[in-house]
């Protein structure tokens, strides 16, 4: 459905997305995951003709974004990070508008704007001025322009940024409703949000793809990932020895004055049992263990590392390639920087 | 286009702006109606339009300023490029918005010398040119206001820089008289507007060789005139503000020619400015 190859846009010396490239398909969510400043925004602009890449080519339904625009933008309905609403204008004229700029017919277009309205849940605002609405009825008044023309694909930058929680969750299940009939592209600093709605999640920083993978994919190998790190006193391979006997993957292992500093991690969940195992196969074998240290690694946390690191590691088709070059350290990062995650309170509150 | 157009025209409507500028229209013809065929007795309608041309200083800035620059400032220019209309169907809707809005208040003018006949013998030809060449003066200044008001997103900024442009057009045959009439300074002043220009290349393409060899070609055909005919540079400026300035040329319809060369040219300026706006336009997408 859309083809972005080897998108690059500099601003001076400064590259805001570098040699970018996906694949979107008909009929899925996807989502644009990235720290403020990756380049979602610029990449969605540039996918819906809005700004123009310094090199590289968006084909939408194989139509070139720069040679064949009209016929481009005629597939795509885009909501961009500020709703781009008249002040003062009503919804109603508002979505008329739009819905003749976009050259639908009129009987269709008065369809196509109840439906819009219907769906969003603006009808009740219809008649007001723009400057008066809230910013989740602004953000839905957008939604709405989007869907207008009935494009085959949506895409919204950031739609769910400065609402309630409570509105968050009307979005998110409107963007999930949406998914039924369009091809979804979405933005998001959040993680949860992305992890909530996608079904494919693409992992932006500084300009590159660090991971593109199903959510499922994605969560299922890394949210039940258990990781240990371990000071054992004996040689390299003895100790990776023993914890490969215990059925763990050895991530990193490091010798030095005869100890030797492991990582390793497993998908089982019995951290503590794992624990107790490996203690008394060390011990049994001779070897005391000087420290071991335990961590759930979440999906935070990969997101952390990815994001991270990003800048060292070549971008990855797969996560798991990815995730493999991190280095220690990276879960404690997460856990300092809160922010990332505090969305996750609202999972909660929407029981998730 | 028609969406733009229509969508523009609504938002000229439910504004004050409109409104303001046709009243401001009206109120002047008025007055002018009344000092001069209803005071002093004059049939000549077209004295009327004729001493009206200055309020184009303020109005035109009045009218333009917001047509682009708000369209940047609350963002919803991301709305028009991402719609399937091309830029030039953009620029062109709201440009004949903004024409229609001008030519509403002189429509009610037209009238005026139809109840002014039923007392005296009006000639209405020249009235009616003159009305015409008055339209045409309006609507290049439009597009000239158009094409600064895409250069900032600031309304206020788009208003200033727009009554200066204004003004200078005003008073640009008038200054240029000022200048000494011999080739040799008139060649100097020349050379000198010819670096300003090159200049603004410079600031326009950021690139230097595009402003280097812009700035050599003016030079060199400075130069190569001036040799060849120094007697053609003699009180050339003051000719060519003459010729340049679109107030000045107005002139040639109330005193009763209907001059189309004038309208010629008032059509070349609306069809580069609306060239230069939809550019501006489109340079925002690659910057």
């Amino acid at each position: 459905m859309i083809e972005v190859r080897n998108l690059t846009k500099l601003y001076g010396d400064h590259a805001a997305v570098s040699d970018l490239s996906f694949n979107i398909e008909k009929g899925q969510i996807y989502g644009f995951l990235g720290p403020n400043g990756a380049g979602k925004s610029t990449t969605m602009n540039i996918m819906t003709g809005c700004l123009a890449a310094t090199s590289g080519e968006v084909k939408i339904g194989g139509y070139d974004i720069v040679e064949e625009p009209q016929k481009a933008k005629k597939l795509i309905g885009y909501l961009p990070e500020l709703p781009p609403l008249y002040p003062d204008q009503t919804p109603k004229e508002y979505l008329e508008f739009v819905a003749e700029a976009k050259g639908v017919r009129k009987a269709e277009a008065k369809k196509q704007i109840a439906h819009a309205m219907q769906v969003t849940q603006i009808e009740d605002v219809q008649n007001r001025l723009c400057k008066n609405l809230s910013k989740g009825y602004r953000q839905r008044v957008g939604i709405a322009q989007a869907l207008l023309g009935d494009p085959e694909v949506i895409i919204l930058d950031e739609p769910t940024v400065g609402l309630d929680p409570k509105q968050i969750i009307e979005i998110r299940d409107l963007i999930r409703e949406l998914g039924k009939e369009h091809t979804v592209i979405l933005s998001s600093h959040i993680l949860s949000e992305v992890q909530a709605v996608c079904e494919t999640i693409m992992i932006i920083n500084k300009g590159k793809l660090v991971a593109c993978d199903s959510a499922e994919n994605l969560e299922s190998f890394f949210s039940g990932r258990f990781e240990l790190s371990l000071t054992a006193d004996c040689g390299k391979e003895r100790a990776e020895e023993l914890v490969a006997a215990e059925g763990l993957n050895v991530e990193k292992s490091d010798e030095k004055d005869g100890k030797t500093f492991l990582t390793v991690s497993t998908q089982r969940e019995d951290g503590d049992e794992i624990c107790r195992e490996l203690f008394f196969r060390f011990s049994k074998a001779g070897i005391a263990l000087l420290s071991m240290s335990a961590s759930k690694a979440s999906l935070e946390d990969v997101f952390m590392k990815l994001t991270q690191e990003s800048e060292d590691s070549p971008a990855e088709e797969q996560a798991p390639a990815g995730e493999q070059e991190t280095a220690e350290g990276g879960s404690s990062a997460a856990d300092d920087d809160a922010s990332v995650i505090a969305p996750e309170e609202y999972k909660e509150e929407a029981g998730y | 286009m028609n969406a733009i157009y229509k969508h523009e025209l609504k938002g000229y409507m439910t504004n004050v702006t409109a409104y303001v500028f046709g009243l401001f229209i009206l109120l002047f013809a008025g007055i002018y109606t009344m000092v001069y065929n209803l005071g002093h007795q004059v049939v000549n309608f077209e004295f009327v339009p004729g001493s009206m041309p200055y309020i184009f200083l303020v109005g035109v800035p009045i009218l333009t300023m917001r047509v682009l620059a708000e369209e940047r400032k609350q963002k919803t220019d991301q709305l028009l490029y991402s719609l399937p209309v091309s830029m030039h169907k953009v620029v062109c809707g709201k440009y004949f918005a903004m024409l229609t809005v001008f030519a509403i208040p002189l429509l009610i003018i037209c009238v005026y010398p139809l109840i002014l006949r039923s007392y005296g013998n009006v000639p209405l030809a020249t009235a009616y040119s003159t009305m015409l060449g008055f339209f045409f003066l309006g609507a290049a200044l439009i597009a000239i206001g158009m094409f600064i008001s895409s250069l900032t997103e600031s309304q206020p900024v788009a208003a200033g820089l727009c009554f200066i442009v204004m003004l200078v057009n005003y008073y640009l045959a008038s200054m240029l008289k000022f200048v000494s009439t011999t080739a040799r300074t008139n060649m100097m002043v020349i050379t000198v507007i010819a670096a300003g220009i090159a200049f603004l290349v410079y600031l326009m393409t950021q690139s230097s060789t595009a402003a280097l060899a812009c700035a050599v070609v003016m030079e060199a055909v400075i130069c190569f005139t001036y040799l060849k005919n120094s007697a053609s540079y003699e009180g050339l400026l003051s000719k060519l503000g003459g010729h340049l300035s679109l107030f000045d040329r107005f002139e040639n319809f109330y005193q009763g020619s209907f001059d189309l060369t004038t309208l010629v040219f008032y059509l070349s300026v609306i069809a580069v400015f609306l060239f230069l706006s939809v550019q501006s336009m489109e340079k925002r997408r690659w910057s």
